[in-house]
């Protein structure tokens, strides 16, 4: 009784240093878990999978580096998948301070897939006023991406040539760390009917369910779990994967403590009822 | 005549009603005014960025003039801010970007933001898990409930589950799908009604709290 007593006073740097070791030590002895896909994830990729080759995929970079475990192996995993199927990424961003994780994303599996700026790919970069941005796209992308993000003018690029709007875009994936995504719904897919795929932080991808429930976007990848089955789909396990182990263990050691501290706040109680009773 | 407030509000009354026209109707004249006004919009959330800035830099060297407690970490910030912005032009005037491989600020936000940003976001897990150890206890139902829900969906939501039951992943999306979804749904359609009610209060000039 007295163990459950002092438990639920234990200095909080002890449960600190449990999180730590739950996290850490998975990731040097990467015990392996295996990944089921869900629904919404396979989706996404079923919808990528069936488009002709050639179509254009918008990819909108809306996280920063706080987000990054969560997202970036999902980008990753979307671009190896994107350039295997000859598939075009038009990269933008919303949140300043991701573009350079778009870029370094999107050069690197362009490196490694062999794929050519400018004819396989590009990069527009970051313009402020998103939503003005989402519904001007709607009209012509030039109103507000003249230049990539190198300040070059995109009809000199061959894949440029015969893109103005959403109607030669077949695809918008937003990779969201906030609330963007429910302007690029709201104006991309309500006004311009324009297909959406959303992968989410953890933390906010319950708040999209029902946009793929009522069909507004085609498929949901929420978190490192998602980017985790989306590497698997892909036939690349990378870092997401990785990161499962550490995740599993340390939403395990969370519950545990949990539990302590309900067992221990019932023994106290218990305690301070029968002294009343006295 | 207009005079005071009545032309702040006969200008967001305009404009409302202008958007909404040229919503259902994007042709001629109505297309081109909400063309313009997206451009104006772009322009005006671009300045938005300054008045942050001024803000923030003008609170930081108040304290460090007052010499308040922590003004050192003013001092960082104002200096920080001021090498980022300086590394920043430079490098955008030597190589057309910021962001090239080999500019400087590259490496600062390589070296001082990502690593910035993605302690203070990390430091959550341990958060949680000290808060939840400590607050989340079964004191009535509801709050049963909710631990139960909790500990289901946690585990579900992670490879683990699958390993103690091909069940458990199962019921965290029936759980997600539909007790959290018609819950969501309900706050989301109320707040939307709100909205809707509130912008046509303010187009309409009944609410003029904003004037304020």
């Amino acid at each position: 009784m007295n163990f459950f007593i002092k438990l639920s006073k234990i200095d909080r740097r002890f449960i600190y240093l449990f999180i730590a070791l739950v996290v850490v030590l998975p990731l040097i002895f990467k015990p392996k878990f295996p990944v089921v896909v869900s629904k919404p994830v396979q989706d996404v990729y079923d919808y990528i999978e069936k488009l002709p080759e050639g179509s254009n995929v918008l990819i909108s970079i809306d996280y920063d580096a706080a987000s990054m475990p969560e997202q970036q192996p999902f980008l990753e995993a979307l671009l190896r998948q994107l350039f295997k199927n000859k598939l075009k990424p038009i990269l933008i961003v919303q949140w300043q301070l991701g573009a350079p994780l778009g870029t370094m994303g999107l050069e690197k599996i362009a490196k490694e897939m062999g794929a050519v700026y400018g004819v396989d790919y590009i990069n527009l970069g970051y313009r402020p006023g998103y939503v003005a941005q989402m519904v001007g796209i709607g009209k012509e992308i030039r109103d507000y991406f003249k230049v990539d993000y190198r300040n070059i003018p995109l009809d000199s690029f061959p894949m440029m040539k015969n893109v103005h709007n959403y109607n030669d875009i077949a695809l918008l994936v937003g990779l969201e760390a906030g609330s963007t995504y429910l302007a690029w719904i709201e104006y991309a897919g309500g006004r311009f009917k324009q297909k959406i795929a959303l992968a989410l932080n953890a933390v906010s991808a319950p708040d999209a369910y029902y946009f793929y429930q009522s069909g507004q976007i085609v498929g949901l990848v929420g978190g490192m779990k998602g980017a985790a089955e989306y590497e698997v789909l892909v036939d690349k396990p990378d870092l997401a994967v990785a990161g499962m182990a550490s995740q599993s263990y340390s939403h395990l050691v969370i519950i545990l403590f949990i539990v302590l501290g309900n067992i221990a706040y019932f023994i106290e109680k218990g305690m301070k009822n029968k002294e009343g009773g006295k | 005549m207009l005079k005071g407030k009545g032309i702040p509000i006969f200008i967001t009354f305009l404009v409302g009603m202008i958007m909404i026209i040229s919503f259902f109707i994007p042709h001629k004249p109505f297309g081109d005014i909400e063309k313009i006004s997206l451009n104006w919009y772009s322009i005006i959330a671009g300045f938005t960025m300054l008045l942050g800035v001024d803000s923030l830099i003008g609170m930081h060297f108040r304290k460090l003039k007052r010499k308040d407690e922590n003004w050192f970490f003013s001092l960082v910030l104002i200096l920080g801010f001021t090498a980022t912005v300086v590394v920043g032009i430079i490098e955008t005037v030597r190589f057309g970007t910021a962001f090239d491989d080999k500019s400087y600020f590259t490496y600062i936000y390589n070296y001082f933001i990502v690593p910035l940003q993605s302690t203070m976001f990390s430091l959550l897990a341990f958060f949680i898990a000290s808060a939840a150890y400590r607050a989340f206890r079964a004191r009535n139902f509801d709050a049963t409930l909710l631990l139960i829900t909790a500990i289901i969906v946690m585990l579900g939501r992670v490879p683990l589950g699958e390993q103690i039951s091909p069940y458990l992943p199962k019921f965290t999306e029936w759980i997600m799908q539909v007790p959290q979804m018609a819950a969501k749904r309900g706050i989301g359609l109320g707040i939307s009604l709100g909205a809707l009610g509130v912008s046509i209060r303010i187009i309409l000039g009944i609410e003029r709290s904003y004037l304020s």
